[in-house]
């Protein structure tokens, strides 16, 4: 019954996610339309809502090609991977107070850190199999771009873990009652900000498929669904990631008593996401050299120096 | 004998197994990879949240990214594989059955000790976050540092293998 139960929740929670993709990269493309003094979609149904139906549609009539050289098993499992993998990791995400697939799980954080470290497969396969250079390219940069900066995700997190005392969503979200954490510790704040922008792989850090330079990155060589499957598990990070700045460092569903807890984790929740956007919009992309010096020689020691500094107040407070 | 237990049971041998059965060293990562997500969900099907959270973190998420790294590079034209003639090493064969047969030995033995020889079970709070921290930074604290000193000497050695030249 339990299992059955899950199963079900999950179900509801994949297709939401999807669905949230769909619209989030509707909004996205209005936005950078209004910002770069265009209008965005605007043609399939009012306003351009019918658009990501349009696509989908458009993607799931595509050819499947699948390169002659490519190792078969491992160019098709590539995708899969990937986004069985995002959407996994949204499962511990919660919502509100206990609305998560994965209820009240004690390493909650932790695990959420665990199946978010295993995204690097996706794209490296996907880059690997495809034996072409510029998906090998993309598939090198974005690897090592994941791991560097997950080192400095994993030690502002460890801050966080620290001020909460516990690993759980709800007793980070509870030790922010009163004061958020982006109040309590702007640093952290910046630094897994910045770390989240580079995990997901968005401008600035958009390194891995910058298309002037290398076409596509890891996904060159995939056209039809499976590159669908690249572009859905990309946006369902960043909903992850989004939900995660929320959780951690903007008091996630705290909020006035008017309105209930999930909602005002939505709207924080849609600020950030408008943030991600608005950064898009305004910054160029960052030299790869540059990118590898910022995330080991700047964010590390901040990341370090931070941990550090809290690690001492919470030990004599 | 959970539902659990047996998917992860034969997730992990069905990985282990592929790890050596596959010819393209890529496939072996995969496979490897499989196997400790089979014993992931194994420590978590015993109440180990955290073991099965480091185990994926460190192995699955790090060390098997740097063996894909290397394994990628090196086989990135995809040759076929060299068979050479007869073992690689004198031996191979006797060699393997033996170690296999101390493993099965020692495997069947501790089974049969935890079958009769009233052996407790899994002590309680067993790997949780706290217990395992006490364990390792209070129990065996000693080993802990003697190998975090061995790591940094593996890092400065790196450092001082390929690290630039002051011109």
């Amino acid at each position: 019954m339990e299992a059955l139960a899950v199963a079900a929740k999950s179900f509801v929670v994949i297709n939401a996610v999807l669905v949230a993709f769909a619209y989030i990269l509707l909004f996205e493309r209005k936005i950078l339309g209004w910002m770069q003094y265009r209008k965005g979609p605007n043609r399939v149904g009012p306003w351009g809502l019918l658009q990501p139906i349009a696509d989908a549609v458009k993607m799931f009539l595509k050819e499947d090609i699948i390169p002659k050289d490519a190792d078969r098993l491992v160019f098709q499992l590539a995708p899969i991977v990937s986004l069985a993998v995002a959407l996994t990791a949204f499962a511990f995400v919660p919502i509100g107070p206990g609305l998560a697939v994965v209820k009240d799980a004690d390493a909650g954080m932790l695990a959420l850190m665990a199946v978010l470290s295993l995204e690097v497969y996706g794209v490296a396969l996907g880059g690997w199999a495809s034996q072409s250079k510029y998906a090998l390219m993309g598939a090198l940069r974005s690897t090592a771009q994941l791991i560097s900066y997950e080192l400095a995700m994993g030690m502002t997190v460890l801050a966080v873990f620290i001020m909460a005392g516990s690993t759980r969503f709800d007793a980070i979200v509870a030790s922010q009652e009163g004061l958020w954490n982006i109040v309590r510790m702007p640093l952290a704040f910046l630094l897994f900000f910045i770390a989240m922008l580079a995990e997901t792989a968005r401008t600035p850090f958009d390194l891995p498929e910058s298309e002037s330079e290398l076409v596509a990155g890891y996904h060159t060589e995939y056209s039809g669904m499976r590159f669908g499957m690249f572009f859905m598990a990309e946006y369902v990070n960043l909903v992850t990631a989004t939900a995660l700045i929320t959780l951690l460092f903007l008091g996630g569903w705290l909020g006035p008593a008017f309105l209930p807890g999930w909602v005002w984790f939505l709207l924080k929740q849609s600020l950030v996401i408008f943030l991600f956007i608005w950064i898009r919009a305004t910054l160029p992309r960052f030299r790869y050299d540059r990118l590898m010096a910022f995330g080991w020689k700047v964010m590390l020691p901040l990341a370090a120096l931070n941990l550090v500094v809290y690690a001492t107040w919470a030990a004599l407070a | 004998m959970t539902p659990v237990f047996l998917v992860a049971a034969a997730l992990a041998v069905a990985g282990a197994l592929g790890v050596i059965l596959s010819r393209q060293p890529v496939h072996s990562v995969l496979a490897l990879v499989l196997n400790f997500l089979g014993l992931a969900a194994l420590y978590i099907s015993m109440d180990a949240e955290f073991l099965g959270v480091v185990q994926l973190i460190i192995y699955a998420g790090a060390i098997m990214v740097l063996f894909l790294f290397v394994i990628g590079l090196l086989t990135a034209r995809k040759d076929p594989v060299e068979r050479e003639a007869g073992e690689p090493l004198p031996l191979q064969r006797p060699l393997s059955i033996a170690a296999a047969g101390t493993l099965a030995l020692l495997l069947g033995g501790s089974l049969l000790v935890a079958r009769f020889g009233g052996r407790p079970g899994v002590p309680t709070g067993f790997g949780t976050v706290k217990e395992f921290g006490r364990h390792l930074l209070v129990t065996h604290v000693l080993p802990f540092e003697l190998t975090a000193f061995v790591l940094m000497v593996a890092v400065v050695g790196v450092i001082v293998l390929v690290g630039r030249k002051q011109a």
